[in-house]
């Protein structure tokens, strides 16, 4: 393509994936509770609003927990299973991995439903512990893939170099494995973290009645109307995701992790 | 030793607990949904125990394939855009030096991670009358006065390609950086023009990933929920709304079960397709 229309290509799409969230932005600065853009008039009542009314203070909470004890539950399942994997040779090692990857992998809707068919068969439909056990089931492919990403890094010469001076398997993962792959941990982590923040089906199925999330709570505001409210919570979880994601693009490999995370390299 | 065959039970022992958890709480629930699907509505509660295979006779009515065409004809356009958008476009930024493409990384994860209520919120804003960019063009003279764009198939368009945008860009990002940079410069200096380069050498040896990243973002797209009910009008809804509705609202589980299985073998067959298309890549990357 010409190289002249390359920047003007590059910003057209830097603009069309900023422009809402800059208009958000500004509407959540409103003065009065309108939504104007350009905002008339500057006040940050909306976001003080979000932090001191307990309409929004409960969904928040709610969102921070399940999002917290999830992605600890995601990692719990996905460190032992990419680690096994790494380490042993089974025939059923690639079954057992697709079933890791499967949930994230369906339509959304499909898994929502399979949750809220169980939920409501064991009869935990509408607690909070069943939306933090879906999520974390829902999202074990994030932790799966990066952490797996890590074992792969790991040189196996260093491990062999362990094993030959005595060290057991359990020291070997502790002194050598574990340093290794911690900082994709905390990649997968984060991720997980992020997306089950901002997920919607599957908390509104499993529990969305009685356990307000904040992605539940912004879609049940927006049926009573319009306030610039969602737009400071909008605000929030953009500066919240760029940060996380910041970091890891500052401190971790993210080109290398995004060539992980899409199925189509895992194909071949 | 790394790959050794795990021996007795101990070296078994870290497996147990994630696929005793997977196969409770993700393949339970899903032989639950399974079996649902045979199972009668009752009234007023979730259903009653039976084999019967009504609910799927009752998905061939007008409405039913109403959706499942205007399902498969958005995403299918939304991701003809976003692939004829985005290839290009990734191509660019796999081009561009390590800590300008994780730049573009970052903005695209962070996009992409946000909840489609937000997404969905957030057009529906910048289509408004209010606030919306017909604002921007009254002022510049192109419009008479404000209008609101939101809801619309337009504006259902532009919020199913906004989330799967992002999307498209991570797909396509392995391998066009895999693809070797000597190949357009040897184009080049054989004679071709960029734009010919572009189009016989690089669009000409990635055409397999091309096919697969358009199934895959059609069936990305086709399993949005949110952005329909919001930026769409009634006519506009798709499955997953259907789905939802049927469960939630009507409180037909075994319906939207049903619903559900079918939606999931369409969906299958999309990946095998795409792991098909996947396959026999030439041997120009490296």
């Amino acid at each position: 393509m010409n190289k002249a229309l390359r920047p003007v290509f590059l910003s057209l799409v830097l603009i069309f994936l900023l422009s809402p969230i800059v208009v958000v932005g500004g509407v959540s600065l409103n003065e009065k509770k309108a939504l104007y853009f350009p905002p008339q008039g500057v006040s940050l009542a909306w976001y003080v609003e979000l932090v001191t009314e307990a309409d929004w203070l409960v969904p928040i909470e709610n969102s921070m927990i399940i999002a917290t004890l999830s992605s600890l539950a995601a990692l719990s399942i996905a460190l032992p299973l990419a680690y096994f994997l790494w380490r042993y040779r089974v025939f059923y090692a690639r079954a057992i991995f697709m079933l890791g990857v499967a949930p994230f992998m369906l339509p959304p809707v499909i898994t929502a439903l399979g949750f809220l068919a169980f939920w409501a068969t064991v009869g935990l439909y509408g607690e909070m512990a069943a939306t933090i056990v879906s999520h974390a089931v829902f999202f074990v492919t994030l932790p799966l893939v990066t952490i797996s990403l890590g074992f792969e890094s790991i040189d196996r010469e260093i491990v062999e170099a362990a094993e030959t001076m005595g060290a057991d398997s359990k020291a070997v993962f502790r002194t050598v494995v574990l340093p290794m792959v911690r900082s994709y941990m905390v990649s997968g982590y984060a991720f997980c973290f992020v997306l089950s923040l901002n997920e919607y089906i599957v908390a509104y199925m499993v529990s969305g009645f009685t356990v307000e999330t904040l992605p539940i709570k912004i879609f049940n505001a927006l049926r009573y109307g319009y306030t610039p409210v969602m737009a400071s919570v909008t605000i929030f979880f953009v500066v919240l995701a760029a940060l996380i994601f910041g970091l890891i693009g500052r401190f971790g490999d993210l080109p290398r992790l995004m060539g992980a995370l899409t199925p189509e390299s895992r194909n071949t | 030793m790394i790959g050794d065959l795990p021996k007795g039970l101990r070296a078994h022992l870290p497996i147990l607990y994630p696929a005793v958890t997977l196969v409770v709480f993700f393949v339970i629930p899903f032989g639950i949904m399974l079996a649902v699907s045979f199972f009668q509505r009752e009234p007023g509660g979730f259903y009653t125990t039976d084999f019967s295979i009504d609910n799927y006779a009752n998905l061939f009515t007008a409405l039913f394939g109403r959706v499942l065409t205007f399902s498969i004809f958005i995403s299918a356009f939304c991701a003809l855009i976003c692939v004829a958008v985005g290839f290009p476009f990734t191509y660019f930024i796999t081009r561009m030096p390590r800590r300008a493409q994780v730049v573009w990384l970052v903005i695209l994860v962070s996009v992409l991670s946000l909840s489609a209520v937000i997404v969905a919120f957030a057009w529906s804003l910048l289509l408004s009358q209010t606030a919306g960019v017909s604002n921007l063009f009254v002022w510049l003279g192109l419009m008479e006065k404000p209008v609101s764009w939101s809801p619309g198939f337009w504006a259902l368009t532009c919020g199913m390609c906004y989330i799967a945008f992002p999307y498209t860009v991570l797909v396509l990002y392995p391998p066009l950086s895999r693809l070797d940079p000597h190949l357009p410069e040897a184009a080049q200096t054989l004679g071709a023009s960029p734009v010919a380069t572009f189009f016989t050498v690089v669009v000409g040896s990635l055409r397999n990933a091309i096919v697969a990243t358009l199934i895959m973002v059609f069936a990305f797209t086709l399993g949005t929920y949110l952005i329909p009910t919001i930026l769409g009008r009634p006519q506009h809804w798709t499955l997953s709304v259907l789905i939802t509705d049927e469960a939630i609202y009507r409180s037909n589980l075994p319906f939207a079960a049903a619903m559900s299985v079918f939606f999931m073998v369409v969906s299958l067959a999309l990946v095998g397709l795409t792991m098909l298309a996947g396959k026999g890549r030439g041997p120009v990357q490296r």
